[in-house]
């Protein structure tokens, strides 16, 4: 047996295994690259959609668009999450990292899989978008590239469950596993079935695509390419909320409010997060209402229900936490005196709110059944999942990622001041982004199209002014938000490949140590609550989320109201 | 650090909840109940519901369809490209195709009247959004989507694709007019 060489960060007491650090290094850095890409592509469509600009020709602006929804949706994320996956089993466990050989191969695939994608959308003939739907046809490289990326992420994920069996065998902790691994093995369950899901839509179309096939039923395909498509946006739903965990954990010490709802939130995610794919289907032929329905409300909204439990149990477990410091003066005082000047606190915090406000409220309403009506395929939707995926997941991915850079890479942050600021500008920026783009949709402006004005059409149809005016200032907020994209690049790749060395190679040593329960609680007199107000650990969160409530109840029926006013359809 | 530690309780499953969790998860619980059945209240009582009534088909069954009534029903062509413009009777069934890149025919139609509005695609997926009045569905080849409508406002209203379809996919336009009753 070789020997297992670790080392202990001194300052935050985690303990790296050597093969791990290399490989959530390597990943880490790929998804950064791959950022880069998906932002210079950003600059294309956003200065094409802004209306006064409207820079690129249709057929460029096309294949743009295909490389910034692949790179961005799937690539970015899921090599910056398989660094997640690692952290949360060998690091967080203590353990070495199951096969970390089989974490190269897996790691190569999925490079050469990436490369062979976004090569064939470079050389023009697939621009088909992120979605390839049946029957436009893609290069079949293009649905190879996928299929490659989607094996070696598969094995990345297999390594995750093997080292939490390694870590269970080896007694590397005491007791359960820590909330926030728990939560990555819930974006690991689903991305398992996502990729799954992948596999039997994109085999197929491979094989349909180099003739071996005949046909592939478009409404099948859907169906199924939405198992894998949107599923793997709730990989990030999980994995961010467990980054938030985490990232409360590290800044403040949070603990979390009780082990018992959190963790059965996140069970809520397993169970019933994948079903709401439907959300993609629900003006399409051949499905019926009740299959809608219930697909759609993720059986009676469990998972959003999860989401609002996790939306107070994180600021809630900070509040109690930061009450317990003393910090207990009237209802947000905890609050005000968090460090807004660390960008891991500032970028996790925007992160849950534009989460929580933008992405999760406009994705509910959307989701609802007949509302879809007067929503699907316009502009709405990008605005939707600009607000999830992007200040949701990738804000709290940047969060993490300053606090690796010493931890894990064992550089000194470059330009801290900007790297304060980053969080603001990318947060603020693709906050307004989001907002016009879902106002822009509500006008009827249409997602993936080159122009609004419809100039070299025989007919043409004139938008009402308001809708130009949204689309530039979507333009405007969307160049901020990629200006703050840069900032994060610039800051991650200086620090890393160029930034003062913390710590010193030789530190590597094979004595680990366990890692112990957490401390219990020493709770003052008359329970958390003491610290609170009105017998609540929390009080600022509560009012807080009833606050969201109240903006989710009347946006909700607002959209109820506007569908009333549509043609009647039966 | 204690998100990241194991938890401090063996039977961390018997803790109680805190008050404060408890309450939000009640409250939150009712909204999810209230959302879910907001959708079947709606298809009783609401008047824009789809009725899901869908049928596979082929290019050549929908076309031959299509002619028909636009053969018996045409009242004008329009543009360069002497587009018919069909004026089925209020009831009937209207056909609309989807194609690479234009919907076809044009459709006149009278306020107030209903109409069982079928589409379907020749080729590739399209999709269906109505504007201004902002009504949005999904076309596939291969599956006929039948739409019950009752147009309550008259005027020209526009049918943009807003499923991408290739390089000619913003050129995708076609129209729907609506008369006012009786003439």
């Amino acid at each position: 047996m070789t020997t297992q060489l670790f080392r202990t960060c001194p300052e935050s007491g985690l303990q790296f295994h050597r093969p791990a650090e290399w490989l959530m290094r390597a990943n880490a850095v790929v998804a950064v690259v791959i950022l880069l890409i998906g932002g210079l592509t950003a600059v294309g469509v956003t200065l094409t959609r802004w209306p006064a600009i409207h820079l690129l020709p249709a057929d460029q602006y096309y294949q743009l668009l295909t490389l910034h929804g692949i790179n961005m949706l799937i690539f970015w994320i899921i090599f910056f999450e398989m660094a997640v996956l690692y952290f949360c089993s060998s690091t967080l466990l203590r353990c070495r990292l199951a096969t970390p050989r089989l974490g190269w191969v897996a790691f190569g695939l999925m490079v050469a899989g990436a490369v062979m994608n976004n090569l064939v959308v470079l050389r023009g003939d697939s621009s088909v978008m992120m979605t390839s739907y049946v029957p436009m046809p893609a290069n079949p490289l293009f649905y190879l590239g996928l299929i490659l990326f989607a094996v070696g992420a598969l094995i990345g994920c297999f390594i995750f469950l093997g080292t939490l069996v390694v870590a269970k065998e080896e007694k590397t902790y005491e007791g359960s596993i820590p909330l926030v691994t728990f939560g990555a093995l819930t974006a690991c369950i689903i991305a398992v079935f996502t990729i799954a899901s992948g596999a039997i839509i994109l085999i197929p179309t491979f094989l349909w695509s180099v003739g071996w096939i005949a046909h592939i039923d478009a409404a099948m395909y859907r169906l199924v390419w939405w198992a894998f498509g949107h599923s793997s946006q709730q990989i990030n739903v999980a994995a961010h909320v467990a980054v938030w965990y985490a990232i409360a954990a590290i800044v403040f010490g949070a603990k979390p409010l009780s082990e018992k709802v959190s963790r059965t939130a996140f069970f809520l995610y397993i169970a019933f997060l994948q079903i709401a794919s439907a959300h993609h289907l629900l003006v399409d032929p051949g499905l019926s209402s009740e299959w809608k329905i219930f697909n759609t409300s993720y059986a009676m909204y469990l998972a959003v229900l999860a989401s609002m439990v996790h939306g107070l149990t994180v600021p809630g477990s900070i509040e109690v936490a930061q009450r317990a410091k003393g910090l207990t003066k009237g209802l947000y005082q905890w609050l005000r005196k968090a460090p807004w000047g660390n960008p891991t606190f500032s970028g996790m915090f925007i992160s849950l709110i534009g989460f929580g406000f933008i992405g999760g409220i406009s994705g509910v309403v959307m989701g609802t059944e007949q509302i879809n009506l007067i929503i699907h395929n316009t502009i709405y939707v990008p605005g939707h999942f600009h607000a999830t995926v992007v200040l949701g997941t990738t804000l709290a991915f940047m969060s993490l990622t300053y606090y690796l850079i010493p931890v894990l890479f064992r550089r000194q942050l470059a330009f801290p001041a900007l790297a304060k600021w980053q969080p603001y500008l990318f947060g603020f920026g693709m906050g307004v982004f989001t907002l016009m783009l879902l106002a822009a949709g509500t006008l009827g402006v249409e997602r993936r199209h080159w122009d609004m004005a419809f100039t070299d059409s025989a007919l043409g149809f004139d938008y009402p002014a308001s809708a130009y005016t949204l689309m530039g200032i979507a333009g405007i907020s969307g160049m901020a938000a990629i200006v703050g994209g840069a900032v994060f690049i610039l800051v991650t790749v200086v620090s890393v490949f160029f930034g003062k060395r913390v710590g010193s190679e030789s530190s590597y040593g094979t004595v680990t140590s366990r890692l112990m329960r957490a401390q219990p609680d020493i709770v003052p007199s008359g329970g958390h609550a003491a610290a609170g107000r009105w017998g609540f650990a929390a009080p600022g969160t509560f009012l807080f989320a009833l606050f969201f409530l109240a903006i989710f109840v009347i946006y909700y029926a607002v959209n109820w109201k506007y569908l009333a006013s549509v043609w009647p359809l039966s | 650090m204690s998100s990241i530690q194991p938890p401090s309780e063996i039977l961390w499953w018997k803790q109680p909840l805190d008050r404060v969790e408890g309450t939000w998860i009640a409250i939150a619980l009712v909204w999810s109940l209230i959302m879910f059945v907001m959708m079947p209240l709606w298809h009783v009582y609401g008047k824009q519901n789809l009725s899901n009534e869908a049928y596979r088909t082929t290019p050549e069954a929908f076309q031959a369809k299509t002619m028909a009534m636009v053969n018996e029903y045409t009242v004008r062509t329009e543009t360069d490209q002497q587009i018919p413009v069909v004026r089925p009777p209020p009831g009937s069934d209207v056909y609309l195709i989807a194609r690479l890149w234009q919907w076809w025919p044009m459709l006149e139609l009278e306020k107030d009247q209903t109409y069982r509005l079928h589409i379907a695609s020749m080729d590739w997926q399209h999709g269906f959004s109505l504007q201004p009045v902002n009504i949005n569905t999904q076309i596939l080849p291969g599956y006929e989507i039948v739409l019950t409508v009752t147009p309550d406002t008259s005027g020209e209203q526009t049918i943009i694709c807003n499923e991408y379809c290739g390089i000619g996919h913003h050129n995708m336009v076609g129209k729907i007019y609506v008369t006012e009753g009786g003439s």
